[in-house]
């Protein structure tokens, strides 16, 4: 489904800050598979997510989407088989608009836009019965502007908005970082949820070791740029933290120094 | 005194053209386009120029409202295309504008005393002058109001809010942002110069000066607009601006009428948009007073 062959980004290049972000980058993800992706920081884990999504260009290498070359794709272009939630829940939706007018718009992904009404009643209808499948009674608030939702409701939202029309590839970049443990358990929750009942395709960056372990059916670690461990199957259910952690001293003969990671 | 205010709401009706057009670059794409002041004065350079070279005055007046949407277009590639930012994106455009209506016109000013200008149709009707301009800016404001009530809610309009909003969402979305950049940049450009062509016409000649502070008379109506006639939704925000619009032009007829020289006009105009603006701020240093005198509880 998501081929990545060798990418490369630099920033900054030829100049003092230069910084090698991602570099001999490969990764190949069949049909159906949720991947967590975990790692350091600046092990280049949103660098990664960014150039899938086309938010930056690569400077060498292929990204192929179920057979599409979108290397060179610009990112509005890649929004027709991508959905994506970020870290910052006012990143996904748009606040001064109505929550019947967020769907709308996500409801457009990858279709020509034309002049006839942004939004049908029709549409009214089905965008009900998917919200209240969020269990927050935003079915009874299509008209309530969306800065008026708490962050919780904004990044469950996205999420309806990022699967409303089946993506091929779903990317989900730290998107329970900002929400209290609750919050965050139940976006998680939520976020299984339309996974499984899309089958899809999903990466999800994430700095909380045990959420890693936890969700998917893969997971890798990435360290300065590049993949340091693949664990898949059999293996990743069994996985534990402390599992986690030796393996990866192991591999980059570091110490993992992530904080927030080891407290969460 | 009721002559006055007549005539203001008379010229107030043919600015809320231009405050519309102000307000789709500032509110909806969240641009402060100072674009607009050159295509004021362009508007009103077209249309008296066509005019005064014997062109029906209502095609002059839809050519000048071409003409802005081109000065919108130029702006637009400039910001998005080649990068520069939105602010001296417009600024260029505006300077560019300057010799460009210069070279429309001929000269720094053109008169368009007796000749017909699409007023003149009213007039014939035995309407007075005022009343013509009150009339005729009132049917254009209704018909723009409703066009753009309707574009804005439709795909295209839902796409260009997105992107005022929150272009990282509305390129998750699909949405090429750089184009409802653009598009909303030529509709709005398109609208100030119909205005200027208007006032040009309404006010008998149009002058290469005319645009200056305009930026902030559009600023100036659209703040006041939104304080006093509310924004509860966008159909209410849009009559807000007309309002608006007009409520400026009666403050300034008044202030004048007061005793106020000419010449303050944009000083007095430059310090209520400045005193509009940072009355948040203004808010914030009054809350803690407030909370004293009221024992603490707020």
């Amino acid at each position: 489904m998501l081929v990545i062959k060798d990418i490369e980004k630099k920033f900054n290049a030829g100049t003092v800050n230069e910084k090698v972000a991602l570099s001999g980058f490969s990764l190949s993800l069949t049909e159906g598979d949720f991947v967590t992706v975990i790692g350091g920081n600046g092990a280049g884990k949103s660098t990664f997510l960014n150039c899938v999504a086309g938010v930056f260009g690569v400077d060498k290498g292929s990204i192929q989407i179920d057979g599409l070359d979108v290397t060179k794709l610009p990112e509005h272009k890649r929004s027709a088989v991508i959905g994506r939630v970020f870290q910052d829940p006012m990143m996904g939706t748009a606040g001064n608009m109505g929550i019947e007018e967020n769907l709308a718009l996500a409801y457009r992904r990858g279709k020509t836009r034309s002049l006839s009404w942004g939004i049908s009643n029709k549409e009214r209808e089905i965008y009900k019965e998917y919200l209240s499948h969020l269990d927050l009674g935003l079915e009874n608030r299509l008209h309530a502007k969306v800065g008026l939702l708490s962050g919780g409701q904004r990044q469950a939202l996205t999420l309806l908005m990022a699967t409303l029309k089946k993506p091929k590839l779903l990317l989900l970049d730290e998107h329970t970082a900002a929400l209290d443990p609750k919050t965050a358990d139940k976006v998680l929750q939520l976020s299984d949820r339309f996974v499984k009942e899309g089958n899809l395709t999903t990466l999800m960056v994430t700095h909380n070791m045990r959420h890693a372990i936890e969700h998917g059916n893969r997971l890798i670690m990435m360290h300065e740029g590049r993949v340091i461990l693949d664990i898949k199957g059999e293996e990743k259910q069994q996985l534990t933290v402390e599992d986690l952690l030796k393996r990866f001293g192991q591999v980059s003969g570091e110490e993992f120094a992530n904080d927030r990671a080891l407290l969460s | 005194m009721f002559e006055i205010i007549l005539g203001a709401i008379s010229l107030g009706l043919l600015w809320a053209i231009m405050t519309i057009g102000v307000y789709i670059t500032y509110r909806i794409l969240d641009i402060a386009d100072l674009t607009v002041e050159g295509s004021i004065a362009m508007g009103a350079a077209i249309a008296a120029f066509s005019i005064f070279n014997g062109m029906n005055p209502f095609v002059a007046t839809c050519l000048a409202f071409v003409g802005g949407m081109l000065a919108g277009l130029v702006t637009g590639i400039l910001h998005t295309k080649l990068k520069i930012p939105a602010l001296l994106a417009g600024i260029l455009t505006m300077i560019a504008l300057y010799s460009v209506n210069l070279r429309i016109m001929g000269k720094a000013n053109l008169s368009l005393l007796r000749i017909d200008t699409v007023f003149t149709p009213m007039e014939n009707l035995g309407l007075s002058p005022t009343y013509s301009v009150m009339l005729f800016g009132f049917i254009s404001v209704m018909a723009i109001v409703g066009l753009l009530y309707w574009f804005f809610g439709t795909e295209i309009g839902c796409a260009i809010r997105a992107t005022g909003n929150n272009p990282q969402m509305a390129r998750a979305q699909g949405i090429n942002t750089n184009n409802m950049i653009i598009l909303g940049l030529v509709i709005s450009n398109g609208l100030v110069a119909l205005s200027g062509s208007l006032i040009a016409q309404s006010q008998s000649f149009a002058d290469i000066q005319m645009g200056i502070g305009s930026i902030v008379i559009g600023l100036a109506s659209v703040i006041i607009g939104e304080v006093i006639f509310g924004t509860r939704n966008f159909f209410n925000c849009l009559i807000s601006l007309v309002l608006g619009a007009i409520t400026y032009r009666i403050i300034i007829a008044l202030v004048l009428k007061m005793g106020m020289p000419a010449n303050d006009l944009k000083l007095f105009t430059a310090i209520t948009v400045a005193i509009a603006l940072s009355l948040p701020v203004f808010k914030t240093y009054l809350r803690p007073i407030k909370k004293s005198m009221n024992g603490g509880d707020l």
